[in-house]
C-alpha cells in the first residue's frame, strides 16, 4: 500500500490530492465558520446575539448564506472587461488557497516541505495584490477603481514592514524552512524575546488583510464596497472567500512564526499529550478571535494615518529592530547557520 | 515629563488594550437582544398602536357619532358618516380610518368622550398591499372585539393618570 503511494507515478499524484483535499476541505469549512464566528463575537461585543435562527446556535447560518451566494445571478457590467473581471475572483481566491501548500501542520506535516518556504508565502501574498488590481480596473467602475488603488497601495507598503519582521526571525532561525523555524521555537516562542515585532507583524496583517482598522478600500461610507463594487453571487462570494483565507493565512503565519507553530506551549507532559496540529488549530483561532476582536473594537483609521503608520512607524521600527536583533546575535553568538 | 509618559503611553499601546478590554468585558455580558417574534418588549399601557373601536358589555358598539375624533385628527385619516338609526339612537353608517395616513399621535383616543375609538397595543398590522391598509367600520370593530380584554385593562391602568 505505502509502495503503491509512494513509488508509482499514479500512487504519488493521488497521494497529492489527498494531501490537497485534507487541507482544503478543512481550511474551506474553517473560512465558512468564520464568517459566522465573526457576526457571533462581533454581536457578543456589541451586547447583541447574532444569528441564532438557522438550526441551534444558528450554526446552518454559513450554508445559508452560501445557497444565497450560489443561487443569485452573476451580474457582469457591460463597460467591463469581461474576462479579467471574471478572472480576478478567481486569482484571489486560488491564491488564498495556493499559500497552504507550504504551511506545516506537524513536525514535516506539509503537502510541499521547501526549504524556501518563507519566500514563497511572501510571494504568494504578494501576487494578491493582482487579483485585486485587476477588478478595480476590469470593474470600469470609478470606486471599484480607487478601492482598487487603495487596497494595492496599503498592501504594497505594509508587506515591506511584514518582510523586514520576518527578516528579524529568519535572523534568528538561520532558515527560510518553515518547518525548521517552528523547530527553532523548541525552547521559547518568538513572540517573547521579539514581542514588539510580534504586535507588527500581527498589525501589519491587519492590513495585508484589508480588516478593520485598515479597512479602507472597502470603507462603505467613502467607496461603497470598495474594488468589488460591482461583483455578485458566486463571483462576489469566491472574494469573499478569498478575503477570509487570507485572515486564515496570516493567522497561520502568526502562529508559525511567533506562536511555535504545531508546538505545545510547554514539552512536558499533559501539553505533550494534545497532537501538533490540533495545538496549530489552536493557535490560528486565538488570532482569527483577536481579528474580530479589533475589529469590534477600533474606529476605521483615516487615509493619511494608515500610510504615516506604514512608512513613518512600523518601517523605521521594524529595520531599527532588525539590525539591533542582527548585532545583538552577533555579540553574544547566537547567530545560527555558522556564521562569524 | 508629559511628553515622556506621552511617549511611553503609546509605545506600549496603553490606549488599545483600555479599548480592547472594554470588547471582551461587554462579549462577556448579557445580551440586550430579544428574540422578538417568539419574545417581546413590554409597552406601556400607554402605547399607541393598531386602532379598535369597542362595544359595551351588552355588545351595543359605544360610538356615538360625534365626529370629534375626525374633527381633532391632524392627519385628517378618519371619516365618518351618521344617521339615526331606528330606534333613534345615533350611529355611524360609516367610519373608515386611512392606516396610510394615521400618525399615530393618539388625540383621536383623547378627544373619544365614550372610550369608542382607542389605540391598541399590537403593532403587528402589517400588510401586503396598500388597500389593506384602508380601515372600515366591520374591520375597527373586529378589532375591538379581538383586543377587548386587554383594552379594557390598558384603560384601567391608565385611568388613575387621565
Amino acid at each position: 500500500m505505502a509502495d503503491f503511494f509512494f513509488h508509482t507515478t499514479p500512487g504519488q499524484l493521488l497521494l497529492i490530492v489527498l494531501e490537497t483535499l485534507a487541507v482544503l476541505v478543512p481550511l474551506l469549512l474553517g473560512v465558512a465558520y468564520l464568517t459566522l464566528a465573526e457576526r457571533k463575537v462581533m454581536a457578543a461585543m456589541q451586547l447583541r446575539k447574532g444569528p441564532n435562527v438557522n438550526g441551534p446556535f444558528g450554526v446552518l447560518q454559513a450554508f445559508a448564506d452560501a445557497i444565497k451566494m450560489l443561487t443569485k445571478e452573476t451580474v457582469i457590467p457591460s463597460g467591463a472587461n469581461r474576462m479579467l473581471f471574471l478572472f480576478a475572483p478567481f486569482l484571489t481566491f486560488s491564491l488564498a488557497m495556493v499559500a497552504w501548500a507550504v504551511i506545516p501542520t506537524g513536525n514535516g506535516l506539509a503537502i510541499a516541505n521547501i526549504n524556501v518556504g518563507v519566500l514563497y508565502l511572501l510571494a504568494i501574498s504578494s501576487l494578491g495584490v493582482y487579483g485585486i488590481l485587476i477588478a478595480g480596473w476590469a470593474s470600469n467602475s470609478k470606486y471599484a477603481f480607487l478601492g482598487g488603488l487603495r487596497s494595492a497601495a496599503q498592501m504594497v507598503s505594509y508587506e515591506v514592514s511584514i518582510g523586514l519582521v520576518i527578516v528579524s526571525v529568519l535572523l534568528a532561525v538561520g532558515s527560510l524552512n518553515l518547518n525548521d523555524i517552528v523547530l527553532a521555537q523548541r525552547n521559547v516562542w518568538f513572540c517573547l524575546p521579539m514581542f514588539p515585532m510580534f504586535i507588527v507583524f500581527f498589525i501589519s496583517a491587519l492590513a495585508e488583510t484589508n480588516r478593520a482598522p485598515f479597512d479602507l478600500p472597502e470603507g462603505e461610507s467613502e467607496l461603497v464596497a470598495g474594488f468589488f463594487v460591482e461583483y455578485s453571487a458566486l463571483a462576489f462570494g469566491l472574494f469573499f472567500l478569498g478575503e477570509y483565507a487570507n485572515m486564515f493565512l496570516m493567522s497561520g503565519m502568526v502562529s508559525i512564526l511567533f506562536l511555535g507553530g504545531w508546538l505545545p506551549p510547554l514539552g512536558i507532559a499533559p501539553f505533550t499529550w494534545i497532537p501538533g496540529p490540533l495545538w496549530l488549530i489552536a493557535k490560528i483561532l486565538f488570532c482569527l478571535f483577536v481579528f474580530i476582536w479589533v475589529r469590534a473594537t477600533f474606529p476605521r483609521y483615516r487615509y493619511d494615518q494608515l500610510m504615516r503608520l506604514g512608512w513613518k512607524v512600523f518601517l523605521p521600527f521594524s529595520l531599527a529592530w532588525m539590525v539591533l536583533s542582527a548585532g545583538f546575535l552577533m555579540v553574544t553568538g547566537l547567530l545560527p547557520g555558522g556564521a562569524g | 515629563m508629559g511628553t515622556l509618559s506621552k511617549a511611553a503611553r503609546s509605545m506600549l499601546l496603553s490606549e488599545l488594550v483600555t479599548g480592547m478590554s472594554v470588547t471582551l468585558k461587554a462579549f462577556f455580558k448579557p445580551k440586550a437582544t430579544i428574540n422578538y417574534p417568539y419574545e417581546k418588549g413590554v409597552l406601556s399601557p400607554r402605547f399607541r398602536g393598531e386602532h379598535a373601536l369597542r362595544r359595551y358589555p351588552n355588545g351595543e358598539e359605544r360610538c356615538i357619532a360625534c365626529k370629534l375624533c375626525e374633527a381633532t385628527c391632524p392627519a385628517e385619516a378618519i371619516t365618518i358618516e351618521a344617521e339615526p338609526r331606528d330606534d333613534g339612537s345615533r350611529r355611524t353608517t360609516r367610519y373608515d380610518i386611512d392606516m396610510t395616513k394615521c400618525i399615530y399621535c393618539g388625540l383621536c383616543e383623547e378627544a373619544c368622550p365614550v372610550d369608542a375609538i382607542v389605540e391598541g397595543p399590537n403593532y403587528e398590522f402589517a400588510t401586503e398591499t396598500r388597500e389593506e391598509l384602508m380601515y372600515n367600520k366591520d374591520k375597527l370593530l373586529a378589532n375591538g372585539d379581538r383586543w377587548e380584554s386587554v383594552l379594557a385593562r390598558r384603560l384601567e391602568l391608565d385611568a388613575p393618570y387621565r
